[in-house]
């Protein structure tokens, strides 16, 4: 009987515990964000074979606009940049581990990602899915129809495209396959990221080929910070970053120095927060 | 079987294990395309395999010095270049050479990827092969041979009724490594986009975010087909056997 009623006392104990710790966080905690002001250096997680979002130029040096982005960070901190390079499948666990503070990656905002780290509103850009293909071969996604068509290995739009459009999809490891077997003619369209496919085309490497479709599957992106965080100081200073962004128009300034064309979006949410700014 | 998909169902709902493949139509049809796919690139692979060792251990043996000279380098050149990079050549340079028609927007090649992927692996695991039959051949006494010439057998003749017999069964235990290694290295026609069973798990765990589960799924397909494969080659083995030859 004692010791039930030991163990009874302890659990009680321990659940109090458990409560009041989860009180202490409802609020956010800033653990990550004093780090970074101690250590004077903010390290930020980014693509680095993404353009024109995040790439290695001709001499090894990380840039792009996100790139960019980050800069903007620690200029408004007051901290040095270092910057990490991550890729689509391990970005959360970067972040989660505490190798990088911020995640600015590309990242598509999706409900169970919001799960696993701290998303600061609003959304920053958003892209869709559009395919790549020679001029005049097709016309709408109706005429990819049982014709083969190039992914890369892992896009989630693989599936709708085949499941909804009938398209045979040929998913290769990387981008670069891809493009290579399109280039080849061995499928009609490649379908990818409509962004980066305006980012292909501005290169002038496909002068022939154009983006004939209506983007389909509009999907915000989301940079990131660490899950706990989110509700504390970091969280609501990227909120109030992205903000200035969009009111400023410096996202809109960014895609045209990138190359990128205008989306719709970035000129909608510049629109709306405009006029918030003092005359 | 809907007692066996209910139960996966089942088992997702209460543990979180997506063994989606078990369940899903949509999925498991995708999977059962992908065993298919994989079986038929294996015996493809594993019987051009065989046939390039065979010529090729035959034509090592040859009079003329150009034919030998001829394998040595093919030997070299397979043997000493990975089997990925090797695909990827044979899809992206070697495919674009072979002739192709319009098909719509697109150029239909004579050579599919699967095609690719079988000429590619054959002759990869055959430049083995070639090394594994010559020594079984070189295992073989010279009396042997030339007590098969004394009775008036030609070379080709002695090569395929006495020496090759009794030459595979010495190399069976090296041919059965390398075939196990062939099977395994079939995964690798993901990389041209060969809808085999590796490439169909990632498409499937892209989509369902269960990496863990296709990784387990993946794990016991293989070990099924090597485990059959390697009893397969045991039971030839013992059927070939010779009482006081070998073991």
């Amino acid at each position: 009987m004692k010791k039930i009623l030991k163990i009874g006392i302890a659990g009680l104990m321990a659940g109090g515990l458990l409560m009041a710790a989860t009180a202490a966080n409802a609020g956010g905690n800033n653990d990550r964000f004093m780090k970074v002001m101690k250590r004077g250096t903010l390290v930020v997680g980014v693509k680095a074979d993404y353009k024109p979002w995040g790439f290695r130029d001709s001499s090894g040096k990380l840039v792009g606009m996100e790139i960019d982005m980050a800069n903007d960070v620690a200029k408004a901190l007051g901290v040095e940049l270092k910057l990490v390079p991550v890729q689509s499948s391990n970005r959360m666990q970067f972040l989660q581990q505490g190798k990088i503070d911020l995640m600015i990656a590309t990242m598509s905002d999706k409900a169970n990602r919001r799960k696993v780290v701290g998303v600061p509103d609003p959304n920053y850009y958003t892209s869709g899915t559009n395919v790549l293909a020679k001029k005049g071969v097709v016309k709408s996604w109706a005429d990819l129809k049982g014709k083969p068509v190039c992914g890369k290995q892992g896009a989630f739009y693989n599936k709708q495209v085949s499941k909804k459009y009938g398209a045979k999809i040929i998913a290769f490891v990387g981008n670069a396959e891809a493009k290579q077997a399109l280039r080849d003619g061995k499928c009609v369209a490649w379908v990818y990221d409509d962004s980066s496919i305006m980012a292909d085309l501005a290169s002038g490497q496909y002068n022939d080929y154009e983006m004939p479709m209506k983007t389909e599957d509009d999907t915000p992106w989301a940079l990131a910070v660490p899950k706990e965080e989110r509700g504390g100081i970091w969280g609501n200073f990227m909120s109030g970053m992205i903000y200035n962004w969009h009111r400023s128009g410096r996202l809109i300034e960014l895609e045209k120095k990138w190359g990128i064309q205008a989306t719709s979006f970035l000129v909608d949410m510049n629109k709306k927060f405009e006029a918030y700014t003092p005359k | 079987m809907e007692l066996f998909a209910d139960f996966f169902r089942n088992l997702y709902d209460t543990t979180g294990w997506n063994f989606v493949v078990f369940y899903d139509n949509d999925e498991w049809t995708r999977f059962i395309d992908a065993i298919w796919t994989t079986v038929k690139l294996i015996v493809a692979c594993l019987i051009f395999s065989l046939v390039v060792g065979v010529i090729g251990a035959w034509a090592q043996g040859a009079k003329s010095k150009l034919v030998r000279y001829f394998m040595a380098g093919y030997i070299q050149f397979f043997r000493n270049t990975p089997p990925f990079v090797q695909i990827l050549f044979f899809y992206f340079v070697l495919g674009n050479l072979v002739p192709t028609y319009d098909a719509g927007g697109y150029q239909e090649s004579y050579i599919s990827s699967f095609g690719w992927a079988v000429i590619s692996l054959g002759f990869f695991a055959g430049s083995f092969n070639v090394e594994i039959f010559r020594s079984g051949i070189e295992a073989v006494p010279t009396a042997t041979v030339e007590a098969a010439e004394a009775l008036g057998y030609s070379r080709l003749q002695a090569y395929m009724f006495v020496v090759l017999p009794l030459a595979f069964r010495v190399c069976l235990p090296a041919l059965n490594n390398n075939l196990v290694n062939l099977l395994k290295t079939t995964t690798l026609a993901y990389g041209i986009a060969v809808p085999e069973m590796m490439y169909t798990a990632n498409q499937i765990w892209s989509d369902n975010v269960n990496v863990g589960e296709m990784m387990m799924v993946l794990f016991v397909f293989y070990i099924g087909l090597v485990s059959i494969l390697v009893w397969g080659m045991s039971r030839w083995e013992n059927a070939m056997r010779i009482p006081g030859y070998g073991k």
